[in-house]
């Protein structure tokens, strides 16, 4: 019997997220990766990209996930919602990840979907009791359908519910307690959201579940302004990682130890050695953690 | 929706309608109304779906022009938003609900340009098959060759219209085409590789590749083209690009 060093990397560490720096997948990206990924050593997709019945999104995906864990990021399951979650859409989740074998399926703590229609935004929720009763039946309801444990995303927020009870710390940790699920740290949401909303995003990190974490997303966000002139961040995709969210970023590897780090950009997507910059920016994070 | 608190059904039914004011108890971090912070929930749906419209209608945007595809396009969204998060399938009620825009009226070949811009999109993402072989075909004798039974590949799509489509498409789309002539043009959309592309079907073309694509033999989709029929040429434009995938003898 060959000893564990004697086994291919790949077979190994293809099915886990490495705590290395990863990339959301965008298809202009395919060559460039093929040729030459460093330092990207796994990548994201979203979900919904990939439900068609063939063609080259699915071909290119397969090919990749031959070279690389693949991570689904789902952002269609409205999992916020008061709706009960789709049945359809629990199977087409099922059929993607049941072909792929991901290394991890994520989906977000917000709403996209009303009365059938499906609204192409991941929207906010009131945090209650209530709501989070609601919440852990829903990712009951996904993990038991799709025989895996799932991670949770922290939103982005552009205003408060004043009938919240809980903080989203709180909330997000009560969810984790009662489903088994894992938790998605996106530190640009966070810093968006205690900016919009007036908080310390260094307390909301010190709160956070940090043990739950398993990934951490990056990304750019956009500067406006709300009626009474205080700014009001948007969370775009769509430039580069803005300072504070790196030294956040920082923050939470210093208090959770490393993770599998994620270079979100969705719009104006830049050329690869663009996006190849941020990876080894996030790279060179994670050679600061402490071991 | 059983539980909904108030507040998340009063937002749902803000989020759509600019005209309703934003709910009370949506507030700033300091408690205060929520003003335009609301909007931008608004406007995210609002300019996430127009973008999906224009990806998957550039030819139509490119013909009427940016504010008129933005208008079109959002009053097709508040009428009929995604019926599902799969994004790559919204729009198929577009070419009709053009068709009954007033002001468009001008440009009846707009929906059928729309019509086809689906089709294409539909070719993109449908299912692979095999491209069969031309050879099997000419293996069979004539009598064997009526009865056959070929299988249009999932990919292949046709379009009958009475203006000139796929001039209008390219002229639109592609630097250097021609202007497109007064005239109806019948379309295949096929998908050799990865890339669907579109040819002109000739006169009785599109009869006989619904009526295969209907399930008739051969023979019917012979008769169903007509006289004028070229049924060489035609055939030996499916069969190189790859519009059948295989091959039944009755």
């Amino acid at each position: 019997m060959p000893s564990i060093k004697a086994l291919p990397i790949m077979f190994d560490s293809a099915n886990t997220l490495p705590p290395a720096p990863g990339v959301g997948y965008k298809s202009q990206h395919y060559t460039a990766l093929l040729e030459d990924p460093s330092p990207v050593r796994w990548l994201e997709v979203h979900a919904e990209n990939y439900m068609g019945d063939g063609g080259r999104p699915l071909a290119q995906l397969r090919a990749l996930s031959e070279r690389f864990p693949v991570s689904v990021h789902g952002v269609g399951l409205s999992i916020g919602g008061p709706e009960r979650l789709d049945p359809d859409h629990l199977a087409r989740l099922k059929t993607l990840l049941g072909w792929l074998d991901p290394a991890s399926f994520s989906e977000h703590l917000a709403w996209s979907t009303h009365d059938s229609h499906f609204l192409n935004d991941l929207l906010p929720l009131p945090y209650t009791p209530a709501t989070l009763t609601r919440i852990c039946d829903h990712v009951d309801e996904v993990q038991e359908t799709l025989g895996q444990r799932m991670l949770l995303e922290n939103p982005s927020s552009y205003l408060a519910f004043a009938e919240s009870t809980l903080e989203e710390t709180d909330f997000l940790r009560e969810v984790t307690a009662r489903t088994g699920c894992g938790l998605l740290l996106d530190v640009n949401n966070v810093f968006v959201s205690a900016t919009n909303l007036g908080y310390s995003p260094q307390d909301y990190l010190a709160a956070f579940p940090m043990a739950a974490v398993g990934e951490i997303h990056l990304a750019g966000h956009d500067t406006d302004h709300d009626d009474h002139g205080a700014p009001l961040l948007i969370d775009s995709h769509g430039r580069e990682v803005a300072e504070p969210v790196w030294a956040l970023l920082d923050l939470a590897l210093a208090q959770g130890g490393a993770r599998p780090l994620l270079i979100e950009w969705d719009t104006d997507v830049p050329d690869w050695p663009v996006l190849a910059a941020e990876a080894r920016r996030a790279e060179a994070a994670l050679t600061r953690v402490p071991a | 929706m059983t539980g909904a608190s108030a507040t998340e059904i009063t937002f749902r039914a803000g989020l759509m309608d600019a005209t309703r004011p934003v709910p009370d108890a949506l507030t700033d971090g300091a408690g205060r109304p929520a003003g335009r912070r609301f909007d931008v929930y608004r406007n995210n749906v609002a300019v996430s779906l127009r973008e999906a419209l224009e990806t998957g209608f550039p030819a139509v945007a490119k013909l009427i022009g940016p504010e008129n595809f933005s208008r079109a396009a959002g009053m097709y969204l508040r009428a009929a938003p995604p019926d599902s998060p799969v994004m790559m399938h919204y729009g198929t009620g577009f070419p009709a609900f053009l068709a009954g825009i007033e002001a468009l009226r001008g440009i009846g070949y707009l929906p059928c340009v729309a019509r086809l811009e689906l089709a294409l999109r539909a070719s993109y993402h449908a299912a692979d098959a095999p491209v069969l072989d031309a050879a099997r075909l000419a293996a069979l004798d004539e009598d064997s060759l009526m009865r056959a039974r070929l299988t249009v590949a999932p990919a292949t799509r046709v379009l009958r219209s009475p203006w000139p489509v796929r001039s209008i498409h390219r002229y639109a789309l592609i630097p250097g085409s021609p202007k497109p002539q007064a005239r109806a043009e019948d379309v295949v959309v096929t998908r050799p590789a990865f890339d669907p592309a579109t040819n002109l079907l000739p006169p009785g073309g599109a009869d006989f590749l619904t009526t295969l694509q209907g399930g008739g033999c051969f023979g019917d989709a012979l008769a169903a083209a007509g006289t004028a029929f070229d049924l060489s040429a035609t055939l030996s434009l499916l069969l190189q690009q790859g519009a059948f995938s295989d091959l039944t003898r009755a």
